[in-house]
């Protein structure tokens, strides 16, 4: 997200919640919530080298979250008529965006000019026809959800694996007239699908559970795609969120002053700091030019702080704009260098993101492999749980070798530290003496710290680098070899 | 919240930044660029921070003449008493397109190792800025007359000359302050033109507003200095780029002259004049820098891409003339190097060029420091 469109989003922000005093606000606010969010995912979709693929995959986002909720809901909930309405605010939206082809050559919400109208039509008719079989099938049949996820995790490894990115770059291309041999895995970059895929495979397995609350088409749509969390989460319960679209009341002027202090402390975190410590963190140019072992140092130490300021000020702006609009969305990031053991680490880093892994595959694998006739020892279990759940978000950044690796130098991080901790633990005295305890204060702490805090720092190595040979060369300057 | 509150947080944020704008006014704010990091946290840069490529090259053009001197090695406050210091002044050729710092002309002197003989260590320092135009060497040769040199090397082309392109330079361009004030010292003979900004404009461009550019700017080449110093590297080096035509296009015009002379009101040696009166007692030595003479296609009317004949004989014949008349240090070097040794422009040399140059260049001004 630009610098421009936060502004922009943050001065709406502002003006809802000014707005927020008046009489007719409480009516009108979830149907200004819904256009905004609707207009965001145009708006904030970088523009792509594949013609018209910036409007279709936007218009793609907001079909796949209709079809979402007519899967997940119940037939109480499912009453097209009394949620018409809102599919045709949508409709219209998507369609009076395509209309604006006729006004500009190059694009007014879109970044380019939006496809010819009568594509724009089957497809508009398309999706409605597929609302319609959807809404046909046995309401919240497990097969069916399980295909919706499988649907999505397709379309995960499609943008995340680079070959097959190219791949299906090379066919769009080919339908489009244009050059197949100058496809790249770049052409096809879709904004905020990551976040707006994990919300979707939540209501859908919460369906599956019973989990999910009954919530209208309007008020699942503003929770897959609120546009303050629409780029960069966090990744919000949606009975939590549900809570807090369905109050009302007006925004405090404490919610403003709070919101505006992270907002504000989040542009500098991302718009100053993260973005200077860019110009020298470490990166595929830079890694095979640093000559010494002190500044490779300084440039792992710049990119460790660097993505935690990027990834915790994008945070702070989303929080501090919902804030304004009487959201409290859940924090992301708690100081999470300032930890002692790599399990808390995660407990602080991208809360949402570990808290999803861990309810929607953490917990449900450890239960299976606990379940099945012949159960594992526990320390396999936490083994292959922790080293998969770790590998698995690794995979959620790309479909790389190097993401693997990270995910699995966390896994192993994780498993070690579950071990030692059990170990200490049955070692440690019922009673410490006083001297132990100032021991574990002033030397314990602090060595604890820093060694996680080097841990996850030569975790960034192979995240932050595209190939195998090249961290290990990074690697291997760390450490005066190389 | 109420609609007051919003008001005033809205009212006081605009009043500071207001009041802050019109603070910053008051502020000489190129000289900010007097603050610098080289030389404290990084390393001093070989030569002035130049490029367009900063991803790759940790390198930045800017217009700050105090900022780019701040960034370099050469320490203002005091020469050491053991060095005998020399800059080299000039264009591209200088500075070293596609070179790397200690493949330049400065950097092989340096590595040269020579000493005066009482034993003073004789430093080059490298103040090459990769744009043609003498007004812009006499400009920088302006601000580093501050660093006490004890020689001036000064490379020229033809390119450089012509009087009507002074001010094409960007950096000259967003400079006029500075060469108007050399203009009045000096009397050159030179257009500026006139601003044509209202009084607001000009107040406008004082504001923090206004100078959010050069600001970034400064910003910016402070935090390269840790990936200057990470890297050594301040230049993008492709694997492959255009080499120098050697096969020319019949024309036989410079600069839209037709020849078969050079009218010498056209070209700046007024500037040349000025740049030797401006060091006054320390010795200025004028190079004529190499140039490719190629051997192709029309190469009877051209010598290379930018000169024809008619154009580049007359001109070393005045640039000759001129010197021995006013008593200018002068060495011609136009043919020191063959043309296989040039890159990517008549005027650019590998660094086997570079050593050539070096070589022919050496004995004619080792008396400066024996």
């Amino acid at each position: 997200m630009t610098l421009t469109a936060t502004l922009i989003f943050a001065a709406f922000a502002l003006l809802l919640a000014a707005l927020s005093h008046t009489r007719w606000f409480g009516r009108a606010r979830n149907w200004i919530l819904l256009a905004a969010s609707v207009l965001a995912v145009y708006w904030l979709q970088p523009a792509l080298p594949i013609r018209g693929l910036d409007f279709w995959l936007p218009s793609l986002t907001l079909m796949i979250a209709v079809w979402g909720w007519v899967l997940t809901s119940s037939p109480a909930e499912r009453n097209l008529r009394a949620n018409l309405p809102v599919l045709a605010m949508v409709l219209g939206l998507i369609l009076a965006i395509a209309l604006t082809r006729y006004i500009s050559s190059t694009g007014i919400l879109t970044p380019s000019r939006p496809p010819q109208l009568l594509q724009v039509l089957i497809f508009l008719a398309a999706s409605a026809l597929l609302i319609y079989l959807i809404s046909l099938l046995k309401p919240a049949k497990t097969t069916w959800l399980w295909f919706a996820i499988a649907e999505i995790l397709l379309f995960f490894v499609i943008l995340k694996l680079p070959a097959l990115t190219t791949l299906v770059s090379g066919w769009l291309r080919s339908a489009n007239g244009q050059n197949p041999a100058l496809a790249s895995a770049l052409d096809i970059r879709w904004l905020g699908f990551s976040y707006i895929a994990f919300r979707l495979i939540a209501t859908l397995r919460d369906r599956q559970s019973g989990r999910l609350p009954l919530v209208t088409l309007q008020e699942y749509l503003i929770y897959l795609i609120f546009f303050p969390a629409l780029s960069a989460g966090p990744i919000d319960r949606s009975e939590r969120f549900i809570a807090d679209l369905r109050n009302h009341e007006p925004v405090s002027s404490a919610q403003v002053t709070e919101g505006g202090r992270r907002f504000i402390l989040g542009l500098f975190k991302k718009f100053v700091l993260a973005d200077l410590l860019a110009l020298f963190a470490l990166g595929p140019v830079n890694a095979a030019q640093i000559r010494s072992t002190g500044w490779m140092w300084v440039s792992v130490y710049a990119y460790t702080l660097q993505i935690y300021l990027d990834f915790s000020g994008y945070t702070d702006i989303a929080l501090g704009i919902s804030r304004w609009l009487g959201f409290t969305l859940p924090e992301n990031f708690r100081s999470p260098y300032l930890n002692q053991d790599l399990t808390q680490f995660w407990n602080n880093w991208h809360i949402t993101l570990t808290l999803w892994f861990r309810a929607y595959f953490f917990n449900p694998l450890a239960r299976a492999l606990r379940s099945t006739r012949k159960p594992l020892p526990a320390v396999w279990v936490i083994l292959i749980c922790q080293i998969l759940t770790m590998v698995l978000i690794g995979l959620w950044h790309g479909i790389t070798w190097n993401f693997v690796v990270w995910g699995a130098w966390h896994g192993v991080g994780l498993f070690v530290n579950n071990r030692w901790s059990e170990w200490r633990k049955k070692r440690a005295p019922a009673q410490p003496s006083e001297n132990q305890m100032r021991i574990a204060r002033y030397i314990g702490t602090p060595v604890s710290t820093l060694v996680t805090f080097h841990y996850v720092a030569l975790g960034w190595v192979w995240f932050a680098l595209p190939s195998i040979p090249l961290s290990l060369g990074v690697i291997s300057r760390l450490f005066g070899a190389g | 919240m109420n609609g007051r509150f919003l008001r005033n947080v809205l009212l006081k944020g605009l009043g500071i930044f207001i009041i802050l704008n019109l603070l910053w006014t008051v502020v000489d704010s190129p000289k900010l660029g007097t603050l610098s990091l080289y030389d404290h946290l990084f390393r001093g840069r070989e030569r002035f921070p130049y490029g367009e490529n900063s991803v790759e090259s940790y390198n930045l053009s800017l217009n700050n003449i105090y900022a780019m001197f701040e960034s370099l090695r050469l320490d203002a406050v005091e020469v050491p008493v053991n060095e005998f210091r020399v800059l080299v002044i000039g264009d591209s050729s200088t500075w070293g397109t596609l070179l790397r710092p200690e493949e330049t002309l400065a950097g092989q002197l340096d590595a040269l190792n020579l000493s005066t003989s009482d034993g003073r260590r004789v430093r080059f320092y490298n103040l090459g800025y990769p744009t043609l135009s003498l007004t812009k060497d006499l400009m920088i040769l302006d601000e580093g007359m501050d660093y006490m040199p004890d020689l001036i090397l000064w490379p020229v082309t033809l390119e450089s000359f012509p009087r009507n392109r002074q001010l094409d330079s960007p950096i000259a361009a967003n400079n006029l302050g500075r060469i108007q004030s050399l203009q009045q010292e000096y009397g050159l003979d030179l257009t500026i033109p006139a601003d044509s900004r209202t009084p607001l404009q000009r107040f406008y461009a004082r504001t923090i507003v206004g100078q959010r550019r050069a600001l970034a700017d400064l910003l910016r080449l402070q935090v390269y200095g840790a990936m200057w110093s990470a890297t050594g590297i301040d230049q993008v080096y492709p694997a492959e780029y255009t080499p120098a035509a050697r096969d020319l296009e019949p024309d036989a015009t410079f600069n839209g002259w037709q020849g078969p002379n050079l009218d010498e009101s056209q070209i700046s040696l007024d500037v040349l004049q000025a740049g030797i009166q401006m060091a006054g007692s320390i010795p200025v030595v004028l190079i004529n820098e190499p140039v490719l003479v190629s051997s192709g296609k029309n190469s009877d009317i051209r010598y290379n891409f930018y000169y024809p004949r008619w154009a580049y004989d007359d001109y070393r014949r005045i640039l000759s003339d001129r010197s021995a008349s006013r008593g200018w240090n002068y060495i011609d070097l136009w043919n020191a190097v063959p043309q296989e040794r040039f890159t990517n422009s008549a005027i650019h040399l590998d660094p086997a060029g570079v050593s050539l140059e070096v070589k022919s260049l050496l004995p004619q001004i080792e008396g400066y420091w024996r």
